[in-house]
């Protein structure tokens, strides 16, 4: 007795369209937050290195993922590490979207903005933690990002530490190079870490 | 490790069937709220959701929990109106002159509640009606006729819902 036309018929006379389902999406997103159940936001945002996949908890901005990790991929990555309870919700992320916005116009140095560590631990958090006092414009090797973690002679987990930051641009990890001048590794490839170093060089 | 998706992406994927199934058991002014109400709901017990559980039959099984509670809070309170200024930029489905399938949704409306679940779950949701029945109460086979009923009032009341009438009629119940 099922007809496809009659299933049709319904599916007409009882419509979702998409701009419906956005609207109530965003109510969601907003009741989702208020009531302490959205784990995880994010949005992402266009800037001369690509589109930036932002995340935060309710702690702070916990994840910064270029185009080239794969978006979908790091929001699966968090969903396990962190909570499932994930929304495309913007209006958390609308201080870090604007001071990177900021940032890549020139106009910000360094960023005031409340981090979520808890996606790095030990030796890495604390080489990543001091990452910022290697000034805006400046460069370091890896060597000197070590010693400012405590531990000079740690010069490939410091390196390790920067290739595996989950917090780029944020946490300026482009700003350690080789001790040789050379540029190195970087999550959002050697092309997004000159551009960043050009950028600031300005 | 769990595997799960993030959230979004089980809006992304049911949001809209889940619109669809509100605004047939319920009608237009009160499916926004059941819709909210479901994801919300969903979403906090997502974490606790077993692995390779049926999404959708969830999702509905919570809609038409959610769905029982306004009907039975709107029949206390207030007769709602129509339309809130919040509809205003989309004209509501099922809302007397709503265009060409007005008719229908306005059928499916005029259905018994049973009726109108089985047909929306099934019709709209695309479950079966064992997943029905497990959701409504009764058996896969009461919750088939119930389906049947409510197809053959609809093709009575709006000829056009059934589509060309050839085959499969004598399956109709009734």
């Amino acid at each position: 007795m099922y007809t496809g036309d009659l299933a049709r018929d319904l599916a007409r006379a009882f419509p979702a369209a998409a701009g419906d389902v956005r609207r109530l999406h965003g109510r969601l997103a907003a009741a989702a937050d208020r009531d302490g159940i959205l784990d995880v936001a994010y949005r992402t945002v266009d800037t001369p290195v690509g589109p930036l996949l932002l995340a935060g908890t309710e702690a702070g901005l916990v994840r910064v993922a270029y185009a080239s990790e794969g978006h979908d991929a790091v929001l699966e990555a968090l969903a396990d590490r962190i909570s499932p309870r994930i929304l495309n919700a913007p209006a958390r992320l609308d201080a870090p979207a604007r001071e990177l916005d900021e940032y890549f116009a020139g106009r910000r140095r360094s960023f005031d903005l409340p981090l979520d560590w808890q996606l790095s631990a030990g030796f890495r958090r604390a080489v990543l933690s001091h990452l910022p006092e290697i000034g805006y414009g400046h460069t370091a090797s890896y060597a000197t990002a070590a010693s400012l973690a405590g531990h000079p002679k740690a010069v490939r987990a410091a390196a390790s530490a920067c290739a595996t930051n989950p917090l780029p641009v944020v946490v300026p990890c482009h700003r350690v190079i080789y001790a040789d001048g050379r540029i190195g590794r970087y999550l959002g490839g050697p092309d997004a870490k000159r551009t960043l170093l050009t950028l600031e060089a300005a | 490790m769990t595997g799960k998706q993030p959230f979004e992406a089980i809006v992304a994927a049911h949001g809209a069937t889940v619109l669809r199934v509100c605004r047939a058991v319920l009608g237009p002014v009160n499916a926004d709220d059941a819709w909210s109400d479901t994801f919300l709901s969903a979403m906090k017990a997502y974490p606790d959701l077993p692995e390779g559980a049926n999404v959708e039959a969830w999702l509905v099984t919570i809609a038409h929990r959610k769905a029982i509670d306004i009907t039975r809070a709107s029949a206390r309170g207030p007769v709602p109106v129509a339309q809130t200024p919040d509809d205003s930029a989309v004209p509501a489905a099922g809302s007397p002159g709503h265009g060409l399938d007005g008719d229908l949704a306005d059928a499916v409306a005029g259905l018994p509640a049973k009726q109108r679940q089985a047909v929306a779950y099934h019709y709209l949701a695309g479950l079966p009606y064992a997943e029905i029945a497990a959701i409504v109460g009764g058996t896969a086979d009461t919750v088939r006729r119930a389906a049947a009923d409510g197809i053959a009032t609809l093709r009575r009341v709006y000829p056009g819902a059934a589509g060309p009438r050839t085959k499969g009629e004598a399956c109709v119940h009734r």
